[in-house]
C-alpha cells in the first residue's frame, strides 16, 4: 500500500520536472485561479444570501418574491 | 420592481460568461475524441507516426484545456450573486450538480489527464489508451450535470415548490435526471462539440498542407477527424431533430419564435428564409407528421387547442392565474403561524396554479414574446452553418481519399477560414436555447425579472467590464499559445 503511495506521488512529481511547454500552462492556471478566486470571488463576488441562516434566506426571498409582484 | 437595466446587465454579464465558456468545452470534447481514435490506432498498428500525431492534438487539448478550466466557475459567483432569488428558489437543482460535476472533473481530470500527460513511457500503451479515453469520457460525463440542470430550466420536473423554504424539493430523482430535454441536450452539446473538433483539426491540417509541411500528418488527420465530424454532425441533426419536438411539446412560444410563426394550424410551413417556405414541414419537425398542429405566436398568447383536444389557456388567464399564486404565497407566508386554516386554504390556491406561477410577474402579453428576430436568424446560422460544414467535411474527405486535396488549395482556404464558423454555429445554438426561453429563466415558474438579486446595476457593469476585459486577455493568451504550438507543429519526419 506504502509502495503503490510512494509510486503515485513519483509519478506525479516526475511528471511535473519534466514537463517542457506544459510548465507555462501550468502558470497560466495558476494566475487565472488567483484572478477568479481572491480577485473576483474576493472583492466583487459576494453572495447576495451569505451570513444569512436558511430560515433568513427563505424568508428574504419570500419576501423578494411577493414583493415583486 | 426591478430596474430594466439590472435585469438586460445582468443577463448580458451571465450570457458573455457562458458564451466564452462555451468557446472551450467543444473543442476539449471533440479533440478528446479525435486523439483517443489516433492513440487507439497507434495500439492497434503500432505505428509510431500515429503515437506522434496523437501526441500533438493532445498539446493543443492542453492548451485549450487550460485557458478554458473554471471558467463555468464564474458562472456559479453569478448565480450568488446576480441570480440569488433564482439560486434559493431552485434549491439543489444547481448547487448539487455542480457539486458533483466540479469534484467528479476534478478526480477523473487529476488522474487521467495526468496518466495521459506523464505516462506515455511509465504505464503499458493499453492503460495510457484507457487513460486517455477516460479523459474524454469523463469530459463529456462532466457536462450531464449541468445540462441536467439547464434541461430542468426549460421543462421544469421531478421537483415541486416548498412554499416554507421558497425552495424547490426533488421529488423524483430519475424524472429529473431522464427528463427528455436533457436527454437530447446532452447528446446535441457533445456531438457538436466533435463537429468543433473535426473542423478544428481539419483547419489546422489544411494550413499545413497550404504550408506544404507535415504531409502525411496532415492528411492521416483530416481523415479522422472528418470522420469523427461526419458520426458527429449526424448525431447532432438526430438530437436537434428531438429537441425540435421537445421545444413544440414544452416550450411552444421558442419554436414560434425560432419560424417566426404569428398564426400556427396544422400543417404548418418550416421558413428557410423569410418568403422562402416549405409546406408542412414546420409540422414534420415538431410533430413528426405532416398534419400536425404548430401553434403560432399569436395562437400561444390567445390560447390554443390542439387536434387530440388538448387546451392551452391564453395568456391573460395565465397571468391572473400566476397572480393568484403569487397572492395566495405571500397570503400562506403570513397566516401559517397565526391562522393554519386560512393559510392551508391559500396554500390550496398555490398548489392549484403553481404552474403559472411566474406569469404572475409579467405585466402584459407582450411580455411573453422573446425577441423573434434574434432567434430566427440565430437558428437559421445554426443548421445553415451546420449543414454546410457537414458538405465541406464530406468534399474534404472525398478529395483526401482521391488524392486531390492537397491540389485543391481553394477547398484548403475554406477548410481554414471555417474554424470560426464551427464556433458561431455553436454559439448560435446556445442563442436559440437560452434567448429563446425568454421571459423565464425557468419555464413558466420565474422569469428573469423575479430572479436577478437586489445589486446595483454599477456593480453588474463593473464586473461586466471587468470579464470583458479579462476573457480577451486570456483568450489572447490562448490563441497566441495555439497558434505557437501549431507554427512549431509536430515535426514528424516525412
Amino acid at each position: 500500500m506504502k509502495r503503490t503511495i510512494v509510486n503515485i506521488w513519483n509519478f506525479y512529481v516526475d511528471g511535473f520536472k519534466q514537463m517542457t511547454w506544459g510548465r507555462q500552462l501550468w502558470w497560466l492556471i495558476l494566475l487565472k485561479i488567483i484572478i477568479l478566486f481572491v480577485l473576483l470571488r474576493g472583492f466583487f463576488f459576494k453572495p447576495t444570501l451569505a451570513g444569512k441562516s436558511d430560515e433568513q434566506r427563505s424568508e428574504y426571498v419570500g419576501y423578494q418574491l411577493t414583493e415583486r409582484e | 420592481m426591478v430596474e430594466t437595466a439590472l435585469v438586460d446587465w445582468s443577463r448580458l454579464q451571465f450570457a458573455l460568461t457562458a458564451g466564452y465558456h462555451w468557446i472551450f468545452v467543444p473543442l476539449t470534447l471533440g479533440l478528446a475524441v479525435i486523439m483517443a481514435t489516433m492513440e487507439s490506432i497507434y495500439v492497434k498498428t503500432g505505428d509510431e507516426f500515429w503515437k506522434k500525431t496523437a501526441k500533438f492534438w493532445m498539446k493543443l487539448f492542453a492548451i485549450n484545456f487550460a485557458v478554458g478550466i473554471a471558467t463555468g466557475i464564474i458562472l456559479e459567483f453569478e448565480f450568488g450573486t446576480n441570480w440569488s432569488n433564482y439560486s434559493w428558489f431552485v434549491g439543489d437543482i444547481f448547487g448539487a450538480p455542480l457539486a458533483i460535476e466540479g469534484i467528479f472533473a476534478f478526480f477523473m481530470e487529476a488522474t487521467f489527464f495526468a496518466v495521459m500527460f506523464f505516462g506515455w513511457d511509465k504505464v503499458s500503451k493499453r492503460f495510457h489508451l484507457a487513460a486517455t479515453w477516460l479523459t474524454g469520457i469523463g469530459a463529456a460525463i462532466s457536462a450531464i450535470w449541468i445540462l441536467i440542470a439547464n434541461a430542468w430550466m426549460q421543462h421544469p420536473v421531478g421537483m415541486e415548490f416548498n412554499p416554507d423554504t421558497v425552495r424547490h424539493e426533488m421529488v423524483d430523482f430519475w424524472a429529473l435526471v431522464l427528463n427528455p430535454v436533457a436527454i437530447s441536450k446532452f447528446f446535441h452539446s457533445v456531438f457538436s462539440g466533435w463537429m468543433t473538433g473535426a473542423i478544428f483539426v481539419i483547419g489546422i491540417s489544411c494550413w499545413y498542407l497550404l504550408r506544404k509541411r507535415e504531409r502525411r500528418f496532415a492528411l492521416a488527420s483530416i481523415r479522422v477527424a472528418a470522420i469523427v465530424g461526419i458520426v458527429g454532425t449526424f448525431a447532432v441533426m438526430f438530437s436537434g431533430d428531438s429537441s425540435g419536438v421537445h421545444a413544440a411539446k414544452y416550450q411552444p412560444m421558442k419554436l414560434a419564435a425560432a419560424e417566426g410563426l404569428e398564426k400556427g394550424g396544422e400543417g404548418a410551413p418550416f421558413s428557410i428564409v423569410p418568403g422562402v417556405e416549405i409546406p408542412g414541414m414546420l409540422s414534420v419537425l415538431a410533430t413528426h407528421d405532416i398534419d400536425g398542429y404548430v401553434p403560432g405566436i399569436e395562437d400561444i398568447l390567445d390560447g390554443y387547442t390542439t387536434s387530440d383536444g388538448v387546451s392551452y389557456p391564453s395568456a391573460e388567464e395565465k397571468i391572473a392565474r400566476g397572480k393568484s399564486a403569487i397572492e395566495a404565497f405571500g397570503r400562506y407566508r403570513e397566516l401559517r403561524d397565526s391562522n393554519p386554516e386560512e393559510a392551508a386554504a391559500a396554500r390550496e390556491v398555490l398548489d392549484a396554479n403553481i404552474d403559472y406561477f411566474g406569469y404572475g410577474y409579467i405585466d402584459s402579453r407582450d411580455e411573453l414574446v422573446p425577441p423573434v428576430d434574434l432567434i430566427y436568424w440565430a437558428f437559421r446560422v445554426m443548421v445553415g452553418l451546420g449543414g454546410a460544414l457537414l458538405l465541406l467535411m464530406f468534399v474534404v474527405l472525398w478529395a483526401e481519399r482521391r488524392k486531390r486535396l492537397e491540389d485543391m488549395r481553394w477547398l484548403l482556404w475554406i477548410a481554414l477560414l471555417s474554424i470560426p464558423l464551427v464556433y458561431i454555429a455553436g454559439q448560435a445554438g446556445w442563442i436559440v436555447a437560452e434567448v429563446g426561453r425568454q421571459p423565464w429563466v425557468i419555464e413558466g415558474l420565474l422569469p428573469v425579472k423575479a430572479a436577478v438579486s437586489s445589486v446595483s446595476v454599477g456593480a453588474v457593469k463593473t464586473t461586466f467590464f471587468l470579464f470583458v476585459a479579462i476573457f480577451t486577455l486570456f483568450l489572447a493568451i490562448e490563441m497566441r499559445i495555439m497558434i505557437k504550438a501549431i507554427k512549431h507543429g509536430p515535426n514528424i519526419e516525412q
